[in-house]
Parts: C-alpha cells; structure tokens; sequence
C-alpha cells in the first residue's frame, strides 16, 4: 500500500501510523452528557466495509495528519489531504 | 565423465566445454555448466532423488520448472544447508554437495516404506480418527511418532553465515517473466523509452524458447532470445533481472503505482557468495503498470503409478532434451490428452530416443500426428489410457487399458501431458479471482488489478504466435501509459500458431495407487473418501487431504484434484472452484524478508552525545528503547552491581553526582496559543506558569488513563520546552501533533522533537551547585533566592547556549543542564572536571531509579496505561478550572471506585529480606487466590540509606492502610514476603535537601 | 497431558464433568458406534479404522449433516467458526438445547479458526481474563476425549522471553496471577532458556535475552480439526450446520430479534447468537447496533515442511515474532496486525518484513527456511483488547465478539460460556467482566495498558 502525501508525495505504507477513524470530533466536554458523548466518541465504531475515512501519521515525513479515504475491502486508495484543513473547516 | 550414456552428443544450452563436478548422496558425478541439479542428475543416470512425505515412495524429476513437487533436495552442508530445494531450479556450480531427503538408511533402501504397507490405514485425515486412547499417549507417543515421521529436509540449528539485502526499485513497467510473451512486451516498451524492468526466475532468458524446438523470424527460439536480451541490454532504461522471482503482488497507492516483492538470487549458483555480496537480495518494485508473462505449468495425469520415477511431464521431457542434451530415457512412451503432447514424440525422436508408443485418450488423433507416427515406427493407442507404470526405482514397464484389452510394453520413461495451466497467481494476490476457460479446459486470469496485464500463457495463449503479439501489445500499451505516445508495435514470423491445451485429469479403475498430490501423496481415492465425509468444498478438501498444501502449493496437483472432486459431485470445474493463491509464489527465504535486521543491527542503535565519554568509564550499558544508557560505573574492587550502584547514590546523596538524562523526550513547543495548548495537554495549567519557570505535568489519554509524564519549562512568552518519559518520546510527539493538527488546528502553536539536538545531564547532590558556579563562573547566580527550585534559564557559556533547570528526580538539590548536542561531549567532561574537587562522581540508570524510589517518584512500571492520576497519588494536580484530554473519561465511576489499587510503600517486616516486583499483595493468611488479590509491587530496590529494600506498590485503598501489614506473594520468584504498608515517599519526606 | 480434562470439576461447573465422564466408557467400549441410518457417525477409533481399511473406507459418512435450514429454531448461532460450532456442541450437549441451527456464509471454519496460528495458553494477568483462559485450557485438555475426534491439542509449552528487568517484573506479575488461580507458570533466567533453546541468538542479540515466562501447559492444536471435531459432534446431537447460508438482515419485531434474513431465506428463533468475529460490526449493524470493535487484519505465515526443528511455541519480547511448528513439520508464526482497518483477508510487506525480522533476532538459523505461504485473518479488535460476552441492548440477540487475536486459544471456553449465556440468560461465572456495557463504566480488562487503541493490543 502506497499513501500520497500532500506534502511529500506518494510513500510506502511504512512510513506511516495509523490512528484509525477520522470522523471522530472531539465532544464538548461541558455538555450535560459529556460523558456519554464521549464514550461514544472514543469507544465506538462503525468499522465499515468498504469506503472509510482514516486518520494517518507520516511519522517518518513531514509528520503531518493525514485524512485517508481508503477502501476497507480492498485497500484501494481514494483519496488523501491534510487532516488540519478539515479540521480547521469545522 | 559418468553417465555419458544418459547425454546427447550436441545441441542444448550447455557447455559441454565446461564440466562441473557435484555430489548427491555422497557419491560424485560431473554435469556441464548450463545444467540445474536436476539435469545433471539426469544426465548423470540418477532416477530416484527423493522419497514421498507419507508414503516414502521413491520418487524421481517430474518437472524442469519452480513447480517441482517430488526433486526435493538437501542443498549444501553445515550452516548452509538448505533443505527442501528443488532440484530443477538448482542451478549446477563446480562442487555442489546434495543429499537426498526424508528416507532412512538410505535412499535406495528406506525403512519409512513401511508406511506404504499401512496406506490402507494412513488414509486422508486418518490421524483425526484415532490416536485418541489413552490420552496421555499424544505427547509421549503418538506425537513424536508423527513428527519425526513428517517433515521433509532438515534444516541447520546454526546462524545462517550469509548476508541478505534489500532494495528498491522504480519502473513504468515491470515485465515477469522473460519467455517470448516478456520478451517481446520489453522489446516493445523498451525501445519506446519507458523505464523497464524484466524479472525472470530462470538463469537464462528465453522461457519456453530455451525448451522448444521453436522459430522466430527464421531463427532458432533461444538464439533469438540472447539477441533480445542483448538489445535490451543496450537500451539505458531498461533491467533485466535473471534469477529473479517476482513473488507477490501487494497493494497499490493513489496514483496507481503497485508494490511488488522480488527475490533476486545473487549468489545462490555460486559455492559462496563473492566478497562483499549478499546471498540473496528482497526486491521491493513499484511499478505504475505490470505486464504478467509468467507461462503456464503442465498438467499430470493421475493414473496409477502415476509417480514412478521415469514419469514426467511432456513438455519437461522436450526441455531435457532440447535445453539440457539430456536423454532421459532409452526407450519412452508418450501419454497425452491432446496434440501437445505429440511435440514431445517428434522431439525424443529428433534427439535419436526412441518412442515405443504414444498413449493418446482422442479415440480419433489428427490423421496427421498418425502418418508422422507411423513415419517414426512409434505405436499409436487411440483411445487409450495408461492405467500402471512399474519400477519404483524407475519405471520398465507401462500397461495400456485400450477398452477392456490391457497390453503391457517395455519402457524406461514415461512423458505425460494433461493440458496446461497457465500461471495467474499474481492477478489474485490481492483479490482478483481466476476465470474458467473451456478453449484450454483451464483457469485463467479473471479480472485483473489495475494497472495489470497478461500476454502469452499466462493469460492462456499458449501459443508462440499469440505470446509475441500480445507481449507486444502488451509493451506498447503500457509504455503508452507511461507517456510514450505512438510506439511502434513490431511484427514476428514464428513457427507455432496453436497449441492445444485438452484436459485428462483421471484414469479411473487403476490396479495401483493413482497420484494427485506428488508431494504429499494424496490419491484419488483421498479425493472420494474426502467427498464421502462431506469435506466437499475446494478448501475443505485441500485442509483435510493436504492437497495443495506442499512446497508447490498445488501448482501440479490443485486442479486435478478439484477435477476428480467435481466428477464425484457432478459439478463443473467452475461450479467447485479453486482455492485462493497467496504469497509468495516461490517459497522465498525467511532471511531475505529480514535483510540486514538480525543481530546487533536488528534495529538502530542510538547514542547520546555522552556516549564516548561514559564508554570511558564503564561497560555497563543498558537498553532503553533503542538508546544506550550507562547503567552504573563500576570502580576496581567493587564486588557486584549492587555495591557500585550503592556507592553511586550515596555519593549522590552525600557529595554530587552526574547522569545522563539526554535520552529523555524534548519537544518544543512555540506560538501565541503554547500556553493553552499545554493546558488542554496536561490535567494541571501551565498558561499560569512564569517565564522563567519549570513545572511536572502529567497527560492523559483521552479515555482518562495517564499517558506520560515530565516537566515543561517556559522559556519565553510564547516558548515552552517539554520533556518526556525516555519510552514515550515518540508516542508524545505524535500525540500532540495530532491535538495540533487534527483537534484544535485554530490554536497558533507549532511543535518540534528536539531530542536529538540537545544533550542534558542531570547534576544531583549538595555539592551540585558549587559544582556549576565553577563551571559556569559568574554567568549566572544560583542561589535560592535567584534561582531557587524549579527556576530554568538560557545563559551562555564559551559562546554555547545552555539551558540550565532546577529540577530534582533524585530529591537531592539538583539542576538539569541542556547543551546543543555537538557540544554535549564537551559539557559533560567540563561537568566531571569542575566537579572533581567536590568528589561529585557519575552515576547510572540503576542509582537514578534507587533514588526515585527512595523518594517515592513514579516510572514507567507505574505508568503503565491502566492508571489514573488518583492512582498514583497525583489526583489533586487535575484542574478542575479547564478541560483536558482525558478529563471526562476520567469521571467515569470504575475510574473513581475507591477501591483502585493506589501508590504505597512498602517495606519487608523483616528489614533483612528482599522484595521482588510483581508480588502480589495478599491479607496476612488469606488463601492465595485471585479474589483476595490487592494489588502488587510495581518497582523495588535496595535503599543503602534505609539499608533495607523498599519497594512502591499499587495497593487497594492504599493510602489508608499504611502501618498494615500484608504478605507480598510471589510464587514465581523469590516467594512470600511479609511487609508492611508505608508512605512512597522513604528519604527526605519533608523535601528539605530539594531546596538546598 | 491430555486426561488434565478432570481437573475442571474441581474449580468449574460440576457440569463439566461430562466432559471427562463419559470418555473412557465411550473409547474402550466406542457405545456411540451406532449405523448411519440414526444420523449418527461411526465412532472414530484405530479399530474402526482398520476395519474400515478392509473395505476401502467407503463405509465412512459424512462428519457432519447437510441439512435444509427450517423455519424456525430454539437458537441460531451466526457462525460456523470454531465458536459457533463449539457454542452448539455445549448447547446441545451440557444444556440439552438441539433445536439449533449454525449459519455459516461459506464454508465452515473459513474465517478465522482456519487462519490462525493454532496456539493455546492461559498465561492471562488480569482477573477478568484469567479463570477464562484457564476453564478453556482445561477443556482442550479433555476434548478430543469429548468430541471423539482428534483436534492434535499439543502442549509443548509456550515460553514468552523477556528482554529487560521492566518485563521481567511485568511476567513476575503476570506468571503470579497465574499461579494464584491455579494455572501453571514458571519464570526461566537466561541460562533455563538457553538449556531449553541453545539456538536462539544469546551470542549477538541486540536485545539480549534475559529470560522468560513458561507455561508448560501451552501449546498449540490443528485449527481445522477443532473446527470438524465441533462440527460432527454438534451435529450428531441433531444441531443443523447450513453452510452457504449469509445473514442478510435482522427479523425484529418490536424492540427485539426475531429471526435473521439470510441468502436460504428468513429463519425465526428466539435466540440469536452472533459468533462472527471479524464481520461483528457489520452484522451488528443488520440490528442498529454500534460496537466497540474495529477489523483489523493479521498475517500469519507457515515455512516449508521440515524434520523436528523447535519443541514448543516460543514468542520474541522486543519484536513482533512467535513461533511453533506443525506436526506436518511447517513453521507456523506471526507477528503485529498490520495496523490499519480492514475486511481484505491480505496484508502487506512492511509487516511481512517486521514479522521475519524479529525472527532472525531470535533465531538466526531461520535464514534458509523457506517462508512458504502468508494469509491474512480478520480480527475483531476490541477497544480494551479483551472479548465481549454478554446480551445485546436489544432483547433476543446476544454478542460474542473482540477476540482480538486470542479467538483460537479461546474456542472451547468461548462456546462453552457463549451456550451458557444463549441457555441460562446469565452470564457463565468465569465470563462476568466481558460485559458490553464495561466501556462505559470503565471497567475495561486492557492486558497490554493501551487504552481505546485496538490496533495497539
């Protein structure tokens, strides 16, 4: 598997970490149900077959976060861009 | 020169200029250069070269390929042995040593033949229904039995002697498999100017043309082959790589560029690989398009005596003969399901063999083969099946079942052609499933991964016609790909445009044990039994009978095997279905996959800037992830570890000592928003923290459990520097650059690991001030009032900035001072020599962990992922002012319960004894179960300033019970101690020699 | 050390004893020998495989049933893995529930039962894993004695090393817990593991071993054999195995589970069991349900036939390596998940690599076996690396899930605690702590101390 980095191009798969799900946002931790929110938020999954959004780390690059959206049943890549920007949107 | 008699006067690739002399079993015999073990042997006379898995039969050479099941040797001896090599892909060098494997005494007369009289017993999966009674038998018995009896070679307990490698490979297109189809795609590609790589697992290149009597544009198939080798010799982009197997197929990336694995096997045909060179290199390939020109395999027929030394494949018999000059038999008979095998016949008699008759199942052959057939005085059955070949060591007998009528002839070698399989294993490594074919009555490649395309036989066109167009079409398309427009497609005449690829997969009703599986010795009557007891499905069939599972993987046996199964079931081919192909496609040596990651350099080794001066004053080095730590200092006279690691705290204690604290994690951290950051990092504030300042943090993960620890500085408004655990350096890193990047990418904060770029050491102990104002003179003032616990400051010393902390993890007054790292060798020599005059002494890792302890600090045995900051006595640093990560997860009630097992000390009753880390705490008495478990000791070691063991622990409601006593259990090492609860904190409670 | 079967009754359900009490009855006197005609198969023994040598073994029948799927069952395990099969033997055989019906998507044991790599142990730390592991290793212990097939379970021993004094105190507390619970466990200095071993690396390693933990009791077992030996004994007791039968949807009426939609058409029951390992999360989803779960794919590789070359099972502390070899004489080991999600039952090279490193740091002389095949397992990583036993927030379903890698070992006290729960709608008592709900509250058993990270575990 070969990831595009945005930044440094496309690399071996061992330069890379991975965190998992990138859908995660962090809950407001001063809701009345933070703690459920967040259980849910860190616990669970929906661990889909097929397209997903990820979360990489290139580690040994440019150590930027990188938003992955990868086919879970064939590995396919089909997209990347930096996880900042998103992030930043919302 | 022995066994003339079995080679042919001219013709073949050999030179017969250039004898080589080898050994199998001991006894010598010559071959020529050009030869693979396996012709040699041939030539040489040699029939029986291995015995079966299960039955030991005597087996001989079935093929001339990578698919060989039954030519399995021992390769060379002592710490190069290597077993389980196949003969046929064994290329001959000057003093080769071979033996024969899997037999006892001896080949010729092995005891292990019993077996064959038990195979009405040893059927498939017989093991599963017995061996049961008594139980206890298994280990003792039964067991041991069927390990030594299973198995093949045997392979070396010692180190292997030679080098592997690893490299990388970049191409526009990479071909495998440099038969005519490959050939012809790198012509094309290559002359267009894409970057080309040509990988081909044989020694020469050429494939088939090397095998047949074969012609392109008037010209001899091999010596073709050699002028196109020499051209894409002479094109700059373009690599040909022999003796290289393209294994596997893996996943690609967004540009469509795919990874291949490649072994190339440098010196494997040498005695020894030459100096400096690796025995065999891990190739690992991205190409943006793969054109798969890996052939096809023949097919056995299963008829019984199927295995008998002498019987082998068509095609392979025409590769002896042509390739090698090797006369495999005397007097042979051909047995074929279709034309294909015809060639062979014309092939034997060109090379002066003689072919008594050719066994043809068509009850009509082309009237044609018949007249050539006649022409040649070889006996033709039509309609005809061999259902028996005679001679374990090596057939002399055939019987041919015509009908009801069975006549038995004299021959010495029997070649077999049930139709071809071509070699799509690389479109299915990563998904792609295989298609069935009528035309050729054979799977072949289904849908494709992208970026990949088949030429010649492996996509089933078998051809030499077809495998040159579709190669060069193949070649162009990709190099067009890859930005070469309009390239030309060149043209060749041959002298093949079809070749018929008919099924015979089964003689049924043979008087003898009919092969499916050569190697593992299922028959078909495994086959039936396993069809009666339900294990129908392909890949139930192969688990239970072992079919597929040997060193070929069923290149030669699958689809027989699943044939014979669909006739048991009355279903198709396609209906039953094939089992999955996987990596590698050759067997590839554990070694390669390692590469130079064995021994000292399995991983990186990493040294501090102080590492030259501490190799001076010790040998004592301790592994600290990837870094060495000086671990204690050894002085003449010092009886063990623990006298030198005593001496060196309380010299610490008493006078001054330094460490090595480099390895320690050091990020910065810079911007506007640093301070908050932090504060959203850590469960204590550290926007509140002055410039100027130090102060201990502790993180975090965000399901509330501590992640790490150390202390972080403000070095300006907007500067901060952190420290972490030596272990979680890296873990920290990408932690807060995924807080940065991905949680709160509005915060203005940029990070950098800045570990490697400054050394620190650690002065510790009464005299450690007095120690740096002689070192840095009056740069700074360090009293207490100007520089009192837990100040930091950057200063200069020689014209190098240095940064300089007052913190303590020794709980003696102390200071960290931080240096660029060139000049940490530097600082650290200043360091010993202004502390001389004050007997201030270096000091390891072990003292610096006594000393932790005695002042009760947590470490990595403690911050172990499973616990709070409750639990560690650090509760009260959580602000309840801000969030963090981790602060709400932390709030859930198991992680409240007041029953967590929390820091304590604690120390034997009698003072005397020795604790040991991981006991178990139980009640004085209480029964040595898990229920009345209370927790454990996390860290010990010996106080010599509380002469005694002490040790921290993780103890329900531990804070409350100090002055209890309990047993620390340890059945596994050193036993029961009784202990009693105390504080963590053993030396210096009031901190009072902290601020000096 | 197979007859250790009689030990369970001691410290496990009296029921247990079924599963040593009828054995020697039944071997010596083979009473289930009973004609086909019954359903039932031929007692397996070497004389019924003698006397059937005499007439070509063509009086064996199937080891198991084929039957059509009914409308309705007592009980539907999803899965025909080793768990599935073993939750309907135990069903059927302790709690006398037979109207069960095991839906497999394809063929049975083509999940993970036949892509692991066959070790069985019981060296757990935490009191929530341990009486678990131990219950299932003393049930492999009596089983082939139970099913009347011969599963090859094979304790050779299992000896994890260790590198530093930090993990050596980390396996004194471990090897502790195990010892508390009655479970077998000695810790080797690096002089017992070099007169165990001579040939690992002690010369030039660059972690040097410094010792290990031993369970003598450990082993390994044929993974495929486990899963037919369930199979037949399961069906012999009238459970249904449906093979090609794929769960399409879940029947609910009201708040609960009714029945599954599936490929063969709908199947009601009041209870449904879920025993799918790496598709937990999508079958869950059929029911709405969100899981703490994630796919994660792990390699496993097997080397070329060899004569005996390494007694036990043995795993590398500093890297990702552990190994034994197969009574056919293969290498079978492995190492770390790959890391990433995933349902492709594939990896990639760079863990390939990792895995074959940390073998040569241990074991240089492995340079020149051959690595004969690789294969990818989907494992059903749970959020604190430890197994989910427990019903469903909706009534009528009940999960087994997030075996993470430990699923093989785990196979007989799996089924066993899964019949259990599917029987008495209480959870078995060495089964408490898998709750689903332990996420929430906390209480999670994380063996490794990683947190919420299922690709760390």
């Amino acid at each position: 598997m070969r990831i595009r980095c945005p930044f440094c191009g496309e690399r071996d798969l061992s330069e890379f970490t991975y965190l998992g799900d990138a859908s995660f946002v962090r809950p407001d931790p001063d809701a009345a149900d933070a703690q459920q929110r967040f259980y849910d938020a860190v616990y669970l999954r929906d661990n889909p077959a097929g397209p997903f959004e990820e979360l990489w780390y290139h580690g040994s690059g440019c150590r930027g976060w990188l938003r992955v959206r990868r086919n879970t049943r064939t590995h396919e890549i089909l997209g990347v861009e930096p996880a900042r920007r998103q992030g930043a949107d919302a | 020169m022995s066994g003339s008699a079995h080679r042919l006067t001219e013709g073949g690739l050999i030179d017969r200029r250039k004898p080589l002399s080898f050994t199998f079993d001991g006894q010598s015999y010559s071959g020529f250069e050009g030869d693979t073990l396996a012709s040699a042997l041939l030539g040489s006379g040699v029939k029986v070269v291995g015995r079966s898995f299960k039955y030991h039969r005597p087996r001989g050479i079935l093929c001339a390929g990578s698919e060989e099941p039954n030519a399995l040797v021992e390769l060379r001896t002592g710490a190069r042995r290597e077993p389980n090599t196949r003969a046929t892909v064994a290329e001959l060098y000057d003093g080769l040593e071979s033996q024969s494997q899997n037999r006892w005494p001896s080949l010729a007369f092995d005891l292990g033949a019993v077996n064959s009289l038990l195979s009405p017993i040893f059927v498939a999966g017989f093991y599963y229904k017995t061996f049961m009674w008594p139980a206890a038998f298994w280990e003792k018995v039964y067991e041991p039995l069927i390990r030594r009896a299973a198995g093949l070679g045997i392979a070396s307990h010692e180190a292997d002697p030679d080098r592997y490698e690893k490299a990388h490979a970049f191409c526009d297109v990479l071909i495998i498999g440099a038969g005519p189809a490959g050939l012809a795609a790198a012509l094309t590609a290559g002359r267009a100017g894409a970057r080309v790589i040509l990988c081909d697992e044989d020694f020469v290149v050429g494939g088939r043309l090397n095998a047949e009597r074969l012609e392109i544009d008037g010209a001899g198939g091999a010596e073709w082959a050699r002028q196109a080798e020499a051209e894409l010799r002479s094109l700059a982009d373009v690599r040909v790589m022999r003796r290289t197997t393209v294994f596997g197929a893996y996943d690609a990336g967004l540009s469509g560029a795919r990874t291949f694995g490649a072994l190339e096997r440098v010196s494997d045909h040498l005695r020894l690989p030459a100096p400096h060179q690796p025995r065999q290199r891990l190739w690992k390939i991205v190409a943006a398009r793969v054109i798969l020109a890996a052939g096809a395999v023949e097919r056995p027929i299963v008829f019984g005596g199927n295995d008998r030394p002498g019987v082998m494949l068509a095609a392979s018999v025409r590769t002896y003969v042509n390739r090698f000059g090797v006369a495999p038999a005397r007097q042979a008979a051909v047995f074929t399901g279709g034309d294909d095998g015809w060639k062979t016949v014309s092939d034997l008699a060109a090379a002066g063999i003689g072919v008594a008759a050719v066994i043809d199942a068509r009850a009509e052959p082309p009237p044609a083969l018949l007249t050539a057939a006649q022409r040649l005085g070889t006996r033709v059955f039509a309609g005809a099946h061999v259902v028996d070949a005679r001679g374990s060591h090596g057939i002399h007998r055939i019987s041919v079942r015509t009908g009801s009528r069975i006549e038995h002839l004299d021959v010495d070698g029997l070649a077999m052609s049930g139709g071809w399989n071509p070699c799509a294993a690389l479109t299915t490594h990563v998904g792609g499933r295989p298609r069935w074919s009528e035309a050729i009555a054979a799977f072949v490649p289904g849908d494709l991964p992208a970026g990949m395309s088949v030429a010649g036989a492996a996509g089933g066109s078998l051809a030499l016609d077809a495998a040159l167009r579709e190669g060069a079409a193949a070649g162009a398309a990709a190099a067009a790909a890859a930005g070469f427009a309009d390239v030309p497609i060149p043209r060749w005449r041959t002298s093949e445009d079809s070749v018929s690829s008919r099924a015979l997969w089964h003689v049924s009703g043979c008087p003898s044990k009919a092969f499916v599986d050569l190697q593992h010795d299922v028959t078909d009557g495994d086959i039936a039994l396993a069809e009666r007891e339900g294990y129908r499905s392909v890949e139930l069939l192969k688990r239970y009978t072992t079919l597929g599972m040997a060193t070929d993987q069923g290149k030669t046996s699958s689809l027989n095997g699943h044939a014979i199964m669909a006739a048991l079931t009355g279903r198709s081919i396609p209906e039953v279905g094939t089992t999955t192909a996987r990596p590698p496609y050759t067997p590839v040596a554990i070694g390669a996959f390692a590469g130079h990651h064995r021994g000292k350099e399995f991983k990186p080794t990493r040294l501090t800037a102080g590492h030259a001066w501490a190799r001076q004053n010790t040998e004592v080095f301790v592994e600290a992830g990837q870094w060495l730590r000086a671990q204690w200092f050894p002085r003449p006279g010092e009886q063990d570890w623990l006298e030198s690691v005593s001496r060196e705290v309380k010299s610490v204690r008493s006078s001054g000592g330094v460490c090595d604290v480099s390895t320690l994690g050091k990020i910065d951290i810079q911007g506007a928003d640093a301070g908050a950051f932090l504060d959203r990092i850590y469960i204590n504030t550290f926007s509140t923290v002055p410039v100027g300042k130090v102060r201990y943090g502790l993180m975090l993960r965000e399901d509330g459990f501590v992640m790490d620890d150390g202390t972080t500085a403000r070095l300006g408004d907007a500067h901060y520097v952190m420290s972490t655990t030596t272990a979680n350096a890296a873990k920290v890193m990408q932690h807060l650059e995924h807080a940065r990047q991905v949680l709160w990418p509005e915060l203005d904060v940029q990070i950098v690991s800045v570990t490697e770029q400054w050394a620190q050491y650690a002065i510790a102990g009464p005299n450690s001030r007095r120690l740096l104002e002689r070192l840095l003179g009056g740069v700074i003032d360090l009293a207490n009032a100007a520089f009192p616990y837990l100040a930091c400051a950057e200063l200069e010393w020689q014209g190098v900035p240095l940064r300089l902390f007052r913190i303590s993890f020794s709980g003696e007054m102390a200071f960290e001072i931080a240096i660029p790292a060139r000049y940490g060798d530097a600082l650290i020599r200043a360091l010993m020599a202004a502390g001389r005059e004050f007997g201030v002494i270096p000091y390891g890792t072990e003292a610096l962990g006594v000393m932790r302890i005695e002042k009760g600090h947590v470490a990595g045995n403690e911050l172990n992922g499973t616990t709070t900051a409750a639990d560690l006595g650090l509760g009260r640093m959580l602000s309840k002012k801000k969030d963090c990560i981790g602060r709400v997860l932390a709030g859930r009630p198991a992680l409240l319960d007041p029953e967590r097992p929390t820091l304590v000390g604690v120390r034997p009753v009698d003072r005397k004894a020795r604790l040991y880390a991981g006991a178990h705490f139980l009640a004085v008495g209480a029964a040595t179960t898990l229920e009345n478990d209370q927790g454990y000791v996390t860290s010990v070691a010996y106080s010599p300033m509380l002469e005694g063991w002490i040790g921290l622990g993780l103890l329900a409601r531990g804070p409350s019970r100090h002055g209890e006593r309990l047993v620390a259990h340890s059945p596994v090492r050193g036993g029961d101690t009784e202990v009693e609860v105390v504080s963590p904190i053993f030396f210096d409670p009031e901190g009072t020699r902290l601020h000096g | 050390m197979h007859g250790k079967g009689l030990a369970l009754s001691q410290n496990v359900l009296p029921l247990s004893l079924n599963v040593n009490h009828r054995r020697p009855r039944r071997l010596r006197y083979g009473l289930d020998c009973t004609p086909r005609a019954r359903g039932k198969p031929i007692h397996y023994s070497i004389f019924s495989l003698i006397g059937a040598a005499f007439s070509g073994h063509r009086h064996w029948g199937p080891a198991w049933r084929d039957p059509a799927p009914k409308p309705a069952y007592d009980v539907i395990v999803i899965g025909g893995g080793g768990h599935g099969l073993a939750t309907a033997h135990y069903l059927a055989k302790v709690h006398g529930i037979t109207n069960v019906a095991v839906l497999e998507k394809g063929w049975i044991g083509s999940g993970n039962a036949g892509r692991n790599t066959t070790i069985i142990r019981s060296n757990y730390l935490l009191p929530g894993n341990n009486p678990f592991y131990e219950l299932s290793m003393k049930l492999w212990e009596g089983l082939e004695q139970d099913l009347n097939y011969n599963t090859m379970v094979s304790q050779r021993g299992v000896l994890n090393l260790y590198h530093s004094d930090a993990q050596r105190d980390a396996y004194v507390r471990r090897g502790n817990a195990m010892r508390m619970h009655g479970v077998d466990a000695e810790l080797l200095d690096a002089a017992a593991v070099r007169g165990m071993l001579p040939y690992l690396d002690f010369a030039n390693a660059r972690f040097p071993i410094q010792g290990g933990l031993l369970q003598r009791r450990g082993g390994t077992a044929r993974h495929d054999a486990v899963v037919w030996g369930y199979a037949r004994a399961a069906s012999s007791r009238g459970v249904d195995i449906i093979q090609n039968c794929e769960v399409t949807g879940m029947i609910r009426e009201g708040g609960r589970i009714r029945g599954v939609e599936t490929t063969r058409g709908p199947i009601r029951a009041g209870k449904i069991g879920m025993a799918v390992a790496g598709s937990t999360s999508r079958v869950a989803a059929m029911a709405g349900l969100r899981l703490p779960i994630e796919s994660h794919v792990l390699q496993a590789f097997v080397s070329e036939s060899i004569k005996p070359f390494f007694p036990g099972v043995v795993t590398f502390g500093a890297g990702h390596f552990y190994l034994s070899q197969s009574d056919k004489g293969s290498l079978v080991f492995g190492g770390d998940l790959d890391g990433y999600n995933s349902y492709a039952q594939r990896g990639n090279l760079p863990t390939v690599e990792d895995v074959c490193e940390g073998g040569m740091a241990i074991l240089p002389s492995l340079g020149r076996i051959r690595l004969l095949r690789s294969w990818g397992g989907i494992m059903d990583m749970s959020m604190d690396g430890s197994p989910i036993i427990d019903r469903a927030p909706m009534q009528g379903l009940y999960l087994n899930a997030g075996w993470c890698y430990g699923g093989f070992k785990a196979t007989p006290a799996s089924g066993w605690c899964f019949a259990h729960l599917l029987a008495r709608d209480e959870p078995h008592e060495v089964a408490r702590a898998y709750r689903l709900d332990r996420f929430a509250t906390g209480r999670v058993i994380d063996e490794k101390g990683v947190g919420a990270q299922p690709n760390l575990h």
